[in-house]
Parts: C-alpha cells; structure tokens; sequence
C-alpha cells in the first residue's frame, strides 16, 4: 500500500512535556509501522477545547478552528486534517460542519479570517486518527502488522466521551462502541466488550475546577475496570488517560481505595504489538508504570 | 445592571423565550424540549446541578430570566455530550449550556465566585494570548485563583500529581517562564478581534 499522507493537528497537550506527550510519540511510532506520513500543520493554535466558553463566544470559539482548518486546506491540500486529541477533533469537525451547513456564518468567518490574511474555501474532512485506523486501514490492517501478540492482557476499553460523542466513529453506537475493543483484540490482547463505564465521563476539564465532583466519576471508571479482571485501561483521549491516571493517589487517600491501576493510549498498545520498544511506545511517559507492557516490549 | 443587560431587559421585556432565541448559541431549539428528563438523567453531575437543563429550559419559556443566568447550573457541563445524543428532540443540549453560560458572563450576570467559571476565564486568557494552551501557567493560575493562601494549600496538596507528571516528562517547568505559542501572533489576534466584533455588532442591534 502506498505511503498514506494527512495533515496533522496534534494539540496543545501532545507538545513536547506536554501532558499527552507520550500519546504523540506512540502514534508517530504506530503511524510509521502502517505507512502513514503525518504532516503537521504549520502554526496551529489551540481549539479552546469546550471549556473557553466563558469569555469565547460561539464566533471566536468557531474562530479558532476556522483557521487551523484554511491553514491545513492551505499547506497540505487535499489531504484530510487527522487530530489525535478528543477535544480537538470535537472542536474542529464541529466547526466544519457548522460552516458548510450555515451559509451566513461562513460569511462573517471568512471576514474574520480575512483579519488575519486567511481564507477558507473548502475545509478539508476533519477525522479522528481511530478513524483513520478503523476506516482507511481496518483491523486485519493492524493484526497483519502485530510481530508480539499482547497475549494474555487483559484490557479495559475506555473510549471516554469526545471520541465518542456527539460525531464517534461511522457505524458505532454511542453507548457501546466496539471498536476500542476490536483494536484490543487486533493487539493480541483481551478486550472487556462489557466494560461498563466504556462510555462514562471522567469529568474533563471539571476535574481542575470542581475536583471533589469529578473524583467519585474516575473512582467508578477504575473500580469497573478492577472488577473485570483488567491489567490496565487503555483510551484514545488525553484528557481520560490523565484524569484516571494521575489522580490515583489523590483517590486512594480520600476514599481509602488501593488503586494504582496503568493507563495507556490504543497508540502505545499497538506500538508495542508492532514490536516497538517500550520507549517508541511511549512508556516512559506513565506516572503510573505499566509493567506488564514493558516486559512484553522489552522481549 | 450593567448597560448591555438593561438594554437587554428593556429589549425583550416579558419575553425571556425570545432573548434566549436571538442571543444564545442553539438557542431557538429551547422550545423543542418537551420536558421527559432524560438529559437530567444522564447528565454524569446531575445531582450538583440547581436546575437541570430541562428545568432550566422550562425556567426560560416562565421568564425566569435572573434565576436562570445567574444559576451556577449550566457551569456543571462537563461537555460529555451524553444529553446531547440521547435527547429524543435532538436538542444540542450541550451547545445551549456553553452558550447560557457565555450570555450570563457577557451580561455580567454569572455567579462570580463559581469555580468553572473562573477556569473557563483562564482557559480562555491564556490559549488566546499565545493562541496555544500553556498547562503550566494553567495549572498555577488554576490552583491560585482563589488567593494566595488558598493557592499554596492546594499547590502543596497537589505536588505528588505534580511530580509524577514531571518525572514522566509531561509537565514543562519552563512553561512558567517561556511559552512559544503561535508565530502569527498578530494575525490570531486579528482574526479573534474580528469574530468578537462580528458576534457583539449583531448583539448591538437589539441595543437601540
């Protein structure tokens, strides 16, 4: 197959020392197992992420996407702008979508892009990289690929929220989609199909403002995942992995739990299946270590 | 009052309904709600909220104007968009949450010491200066936004998430001091500037 090219938007959490700087290096390492040439889009900035709403009103939120979308149509026409963050990928899709259906506002965007010496004709197609795997590659794609089978892993597919909803993947349902878990099983793993906080909210952007509201969320989505005999959780979102990783210990104190519970990336799953070493994995980057990975990549 | 909220009042004056139609994002699908429920239900904060959003939907059409934007409700979103995809009248519940929120602010009428309202403040300050997300100063200007004293409580509760983001090289110490952001600095600010300009001059025809 030849070498597959779009337009990367990564976000500002898959920076270098950014908080999902381990979910960027997973997926470049998965992107170059299966071909695929990532393209980043010059000066991207941030999609306010559904919590600038405050002082971001409808047009300027719109804004910010508007402008990564005329700058990825700008630099790598033709190619589909592929974002790796939930959050991202939510904003951009949303605020394609929004323009091509509302005529008027794409008028006052493309006065507001002008401001800034850009315009937008055609927005390229705004996916999600799960997309991107699912639907251009296809899990035969990806077993074909597997060189270490993660077997005898347990893994609990946490799809979270903004990968899922409102847009989530062709086909699949909002409340029990299948596809975290057949790229599990893709990796030799397996899945829980009946993971039962699959879908449940961590709290987002919350758990920085409203802590003691968000926390008893998290607590549920680990002890679901205890529950089902997982060796670890693995999430497509930034925001997940961080909030049910990180904030462990804070839960353990409060609630008096014993978890310490590793939370990966698909990415880093698939990195390791692909025979990639613990670090093109990514695995360095877990606060809390995800041991059983790193045997298997250190093999 | 301030000047855009009494204008506002004067504007649509028994007519709650309508202003929320004209000024808030989504806001004409508010009569659509049909009152089942299920949004409250499966809202993941449901119980924190004061007013679920069917109420509050119900709570724009009985003029409830004050209790409604000055409610702390719609800043209990957590945008998971489960309302969103249940709802049986696709109301995009979501959108109307962000946008009541973002009118109450704009009116000045949002509780002020409401915490996600502050974060979304920040948030929003601090993408739009450099036009990318700086987690760093974020995370300080979070856990500080409350006073200093309140701000080194939680920076000392908060040190282990700290450290352990730190040694697993997802946190930039330097971000407190350098943060690149975007080059067109100049031309992001434009484009902002304008879309705010854009949004507050069809807002400023129902001020006369």
């Amino acid at each position: 197959m030849a070498r597959r090219q779009y337009s990367y938007y990564p976000g500002c959490s898959s920076v270098k020392l950014g908080s999902a700087a381990n979910m960027d290096v997973s997926v470049k390492t998965m992107c170059d197992v299966l071909d695929i040439e990532l393209n980043e889009i010059p000066d991207w900035n941030c999609c306010s992420a559904s919590i600038g709403y405050g002082d971001g009103g409808e047009l300027p939120r719109m804004a910010l996407s508007a402008r990564n979308l005329a700058l990825s149509a700008q630099a790598h026409p033709g190619q589909d702008l592929v974002a790796t963050c939930a959050a991202c990928w939510l904003a951009t899709r949303e605020a394609k979508d929004r323009l091509e259906h509302d005529a008027e506002m794409m008028g006052d965007m493309n006065q507001a892009l002008a401001a800034g010496g850009l315009k937008l004709d055609q927005a390229p197609e705004a996916r999600h990289m799960c997309e991107v795997i699912v639907e251009d590659f296809g899990f035969d794609a990806l077993k074909a690929k597997v060189t270490r089978p993660l077997e005898g892993l347990k893994v609990a597919g946490y799809v979270g929220c903004q990968t899922n909803r409102p847009f989530g993947i062709d086909g699949e349902s909002f409340e029990n989609p299948v596809y975290l878990d057949r790229m599990i099983e893709s990796c030799g793993a397996d899945a829980i199909p009946n993971y039962d906080k699959k879908v449940s909210c961590c709290g987002g952007a919350l758990m920085f403002s409203e802590p003691d509201k968000c926390q008893p969320l998290v607590r549920e989505i680990i002890e679901a995942a205890y529950d089902n005999g997982a060796d670890l959780i693995a999430t497509p979102c930034p925001v997940c992995q961080m909030n049910v990783e990180v904030y462990q210990g804070q839960i353990n104190k409060k609630f008096g739990t014993k978890f310490n519970i590793p939370v990966v990336y698909y990415s880093q799953l698939l990195a390791v299946a692909f025979g990639k070493n613990a670090k093109q994995a990514g695995l360095d980057g877990q606060v809390i270590k995800a041991p059983q990975l790193e045997k298997i990549a250190g093999k | 009052m301030s000047d855009l909220n009494a204008a506002m009042v004067t504007r649509y004056r028994d007519d709650f309904l309508k202003e929320v139609e004209a000024n808030v994002e989504e806001g004409d699908w508010v009569k659509m709600c049909m009152q089942c429920g299920v949004c409250s239900g499966s809202c993941p904060l449901g119980p924190h909220w004061e007013h679920p959003p069917q109420e509050l939907f119900m709570m724009i059409r009985a003029n409830q104007r004050e209790a409604v934007l000055s409610s702390s409700s719609m800043w209990m979103c957590t945008s998971c968009y489960n309302c969103l995809v249940r709802c049986p009248r696709e109301v995009p519940i979501t959108h109307i949450m962000h946008g009541l929120a973002h009118y109450a602010e704009r009116l000045g009428l949002a509780p002020k010491e409401q915490p996600t309202r502050k974060f979304s403040k920040i948030f929003w300050k601090n993408l739009s200066g450099s036009g990318r997300g700086n987690e760093t100063t974020l995370a300080a200007q979070l856990y500080f936004m409350n006073g200093f004293g309140e701000g080194v409580k939680k920076a000392i509760e908060m040190l282990p998430v700290g450290l352990g983001m730190l040694k697993a090289k997802r946190l930039n110490p330097f971000g407190l001091f350098a943060h690149k952001g975007v080059k067109d600095k100049k031309g992001l600010h434009a484009i902002l500037a304008k879309a705010r300009e854009i949004e507050l001059a069809k807002a400023a025809k129902y001020q006369a």
